[in-house]
């Protein structure tokens, strides 16, 4: 264990520990761009410069270890203005369009933008100009919003073992790029596009459908596979606009392609909304006879208009007519000649109800799910 | 799982056999990952080169259907090399003799016959998962879609057993299961054979229990399972089925078979939130709410009860399902009145201790694995810590049987199914979002370069694939991914759907399809 003073207080902190890590532990708070607590220090941003006794010039928290009785000192007239002038130069050529960017409101860029007051900037001049070409359904990159923090970079290869990007160039051209500028070859998890802090990358299906006002937000579960990610779903005028999910779960905020992109199912124009009953009598003879008319067996060869197939029914007509079909079934052969399939798609306690309705009130044990599928 | 997804990253090996981690459980592979960073090996078993072998120390890229060849030759290595766990098998275990007889056949040379893996990888693995103690064994449909999928199931938890990589941290048989609720649907009883809780129905105290509590008299005869029922409608004995946010016309193997089954079904009612391909055969469909729409829990992989909340509402006349199956049940005279899900969840704790101690309350921040037996329990992250819950278990000796189709000279290739990274089972969710669909909206079939050169076939060339029960047509994907003589095809596409050309052949005792190899021919189209 190793005993450091930061502002005067003092904490013991395991060998290896950074300044950065030990403030927090303190609750002090330094500010950063570069940094993210589940990816390695990059000492990138200089935002998190702090004075350490004995030592002429200010270091980077996040990359240095402590050492024992070392003194901290991570607010002072000089360092603040070093990390405004820092802040300066990182804005002096990212487009100021706040007022229309999708990050606006969950920006650590503007935030800090905001509590070190800067409304005007004495570094502005040449901007970097970048063509938006990628062709990718998924991730925004918007370059010119990059402040070369690397978190993506990071990302991508320490967490999600795939490298589609890195550093290219040199100086005032440094970019951040896929392998010879060519479209994104990735898996579209969109971990960059969590760990970005400015809006730099974004979800495309998330432009114009809200920001942070209005916004409702609900902490669930997600559906896809059985991994069980938590995910929030952010919700505006009863519509999930967006997903994320927070580090302080046990997937660590990281998602899939699925979690995290894989919503827009719900608000499908395709969703059923009334009961439906079918007014074409069923003839199997019939299907077979279209099939090899089609030539190939395709599924969806079956389903051609829903209004030929089907007609719109009450609640409770489709129930009674369900109910009544069910109990002469079970009258006429018994209650095995019924079965149930439940869905590993389903909540629990739907599942214990289907399984309990079709034991005893239907009165068979069969009943199973997709679990063999 | 008997282990938790917080535990791979404390493994020294983790095992993967039948399962393409990376991209139908993402995350997991993540922590995958986040252990190999750490200083774990990974073996990888798989036909394909799946991506995350890359990561990986070895490589057994095996034949399909070999894997119980595979497993007993490295448990027979691993016996030679005295790498066994002498004090785990004599406290735990029994039939060990028996057993051990039962694999003497299996040598690396007599393995690698088999299943096409050198001998020297075969003893490699058998070296590294044979040494270490804290090594996991990860496996998915890979292993169990087989007519000897139970066979391979056994032959894992051998080789467990024999190495007493078993009920302790870091160590386990680990099957990641696909669907956010599978376990969740099983433990909920939503199987013929046992009740919630996997409490038998044959058990006559058992069966009292569940009378008593749900105020009815329950029948006896074991029940149907999926594949059974299906069968049992095309020989016109299941009259009727009650389908629930499931799609057999794209999930059964056999999709010709499976629709004229339900075609002769005299009523078909079908739950879902779509118009599935299973729906458009309906006589009743009912419309219900997806994850967004409703509150309860899912269960996922690692036994986590995790909550599941309402953000949205319904669209049109959609309602909770929940709601939909009291009313039906009522209307067959068998009332189920809850006031929410909450309730239902906690009856559910009454009827199985291993949920007793979990509440709504308790999981509003953070999930809790089952068992939970108590309020204050704080779930039970790895399972048998304190031995196997019957006591010692038995070795089962497990022969290896060829797959019930091989490759032929009228059919020379051999088929197998699954999922992609982009896309999700029959699709109905996925295949509905635009910006999934732009990427990844296209069927195809992986085929390897040598096999693509001689049949003349050219990249994304459509050609036609086809079994004993059925054809597709579908652009050809040229990679090595596969190996010669093995072609992959994904199975969520309806327009070249995998499943009209796959086997329905059985495990004679899970009753789970084949569908990891079936015989199929290419040819190029006319």
């Amino acid at each position: 264990m190793v005993k450091v003073t930061i502002d005067s207080k003092t904490i013991e902190v395991a060998e290896g520990t950074t300044v950065l890590e030990a403030a927090r532990m303190l609750n002090i708070q330094i500010p950063t761009l570069c940094h993210h607590p589940k990816l390695t220090p990059f000492g990138g941003c200089r935002m998190c410069i702090v004075e350490v006794k004995g030592v002429p010039r200010p270091l980077t928290s996040c990359t240095t270890p402590v050492s024992e009785g070392m003194e901290v000192t991570t607010s002072s007239p000089e360092i603040e203005e070093l990390r405004k002038t820092v802040l300066e130069l990182i804005l002096s050529d990212h487009p100021n369009d706040c007022m229309i960017c999708e990050k606006a409101g969950d920006c650590t860029l503007q935030e800090l933008a905001y509590f070190y007051g800067i409304k005007e900037n004495r570094f502005a001049g040449e901007r970097r100009v970048y063509e938006k070409r990628d062709g990718n359904p998924f991730i925004e990159r918007d370059m010119e919003k990059c402040i070369l923090c690397g978190r993506c970079v990071k990302v991508c290869e320490e967490v999600q073992g795939v490298e589609a990007i890195d550093f290219t160039y040199r100086g005032f051209k440094s970019k951040i790029c896929p392998p010879f500028e060519k479209d994104l070859k990735c898996e579209f998890c969109g971990q960059c596009v969590a760990v970005c802090p400015t809006g730099a990358l974004t979800g495309k299906m998330w432009a114009l459908r809200g920001r942070q006002k209005d916004i409702k937000e609900v902490d669930t579960t997600c559906a896809y596979c059985g991994t069980g990610c938590n995910i929030t779903l952010h919700v505006r005028a009863n519509e999930v606009i967006r997903v994320t999910s927070k580090e302080d779960k046990w997937n660590e905020g990281w998602l899939c392609v699925k979690g995290r992109f894989g919503y827009t199912f719900i608000n499908s124009p395709d969703r059923l909304k009334k009961p439906l009953i079918r007014i074409e009598t069923k003839d199997e003879g019939r299907r077979t006879k279209d099939e090899k008319q089609e030539g190939i067996s395709r599924p969806s060869s079956l389903v051609p208009h829903l209004s030929s197939l089907f007609r719109e029914a009450t609640w409770d007509e489709a129930l009674d007519y369900t109910a009544q079909r069910l109990k002469e079934i079970k009258g006429k052969h018994g209650p095995d000649a019924i079965a149930g399939l439940s869905s590993a798609r389903c909540t629990t306690e739907e599942n214990y109800l289907f399984q309990k309705f079709v034991r005893a009130g239907l009165g068979t044990n069969n009943i199973d799910h997709c679990a063999r599928l | 799982m008997t282990n938790t997804i917080r535990e791979i990253e404390g493994m020294e090996v983790i095992f993967i056999i039948g399962s393409n981690t990376k991209e139908t459980h993402p995350v997991i592979a993540n922590r995958m990952l986040k252990a190999v960073k750490k200083g774990a090996k990974i073996i990888i078993a798989d036909p394909r080169k799946v991506p995350l072998v890359r990561f990986s120390e070895i490589f057994l890229r095996l034949n399909p259907g070999t894997d119980v060849a595979l497993i007993n030759g490295i448990a027979h290595v691993i016996l030679k090399e005295g790498l066994n766990n002498r004090e785990f098998v004599i406290a735990r275990t029994d039939g060990f003799d028996k057993w051990k007889e039962s694999i003497e056949s299996f040598t690396p040379e007599n393995a690698s016959k088999i299943t096409g893996v050198p001998k020297e990888d075969i003893i490699k693995a058998a070296l590294l998962y044979g040494g270490s103690r804290k090594a996991g064994i990860f496996y998915t449909m890979g292993i169990t879609q087989h007519t000897h999928g139970t066979d391979n199931v056994n032959a894992i938890a051998n080789l467990a057993l024999l190495t007493g990589n078993i009920g302790k941290e870091h160590t386990g048989i680990n099957p990641l299961r696909g669907q956010n609720n599978v376990q969740g649907a099983c433990d909920a009883g939503c199987l013929p054979n046992v009740y919630p809780g996997y409490q038998r129905i044959d058990m006559p105290m058992v069966k009292k229990k569940f009378e008593e509590a749900w105020h009815a008299s329950l029948p006896d005869k074991e029940g149907l399972k999926s594949t059974e029922m299906i069968e049992s409608a095309s020989e016109g004995k299941l009259k009727a089925l009650y389908i629930m946010g499931e799609n057999p016309m794209l999930t059964d193997p056999n999709i010709e078979h499976t629709r004229k089954a339900l075609g002769k079904l005299d009523f078909l009612v079908v739950q879902d939130i779509f118009l599935t391909e299973t729906a458009a055969l309906a006589d009743v469909v009912l419309p219900a709410t997806c994850f967004a729409e409703k509150t309860g829990t899912f269960i996922n992989t690692e036994r986590k009860v995790q909550l599941v909340r309402k953000a949205v509402e319904p669209p049109g006349d959609a309602k909770e399902d929940m709601w939909i199956i009291s009313e039906l049940s009522a209307r067959m005279g068998h009332d189920m009145k809850y006031s929410s899900a909450e309730e239902v969840f906690e009856e559910l704790g009454n009827l199985w201790p291993a949920l007793s101690g979990i509440s709504y309350n308790r999981i509003r921040n953070h999930g809790i694995h089952w068992p939970c037996p108590t309020k204050d329990h704080p779930g039970t992250e790895y399972l048998y810590k304190a031995g196997f819950p019957r006591g010692r278990v038995s070795f089962t000796p497990v022969k290896y049987i060829p797959a019930a189709e091989p490759a032929d000279k009228d059919y020379p290739f051999v088929l197998t199914t699954g999922r992609n990274l982009f896309q999700y089972h029959s699709g109905s969710m996925t295949r509905r979002v635009a910006q999934i669909e732009a990427h990844a909206g296209e069927p195809y079939v992986e085929i390897n370069a040598e096999d693509a050169r001689k049949l003349g076939v050219k990249p994304d060339e459509k050609i036609k694939v086809s079994s004993r029960r059925g054809q597709i047509e579908i652009k050809a994907r040229i990679t090595d991914s596969v190996s010669e003589g093995i072609v992959f095809i994904p199975m969520h596409y309806k327009e070249a759907a995998a499943n009209v050309i796959t086997s329905d052949a059985l495990d004679p005792y899970a009753k789970t399809p084949e569908f990891k190899v079936c015989a199929v021919k290419i040819e190029k189209m006319v």
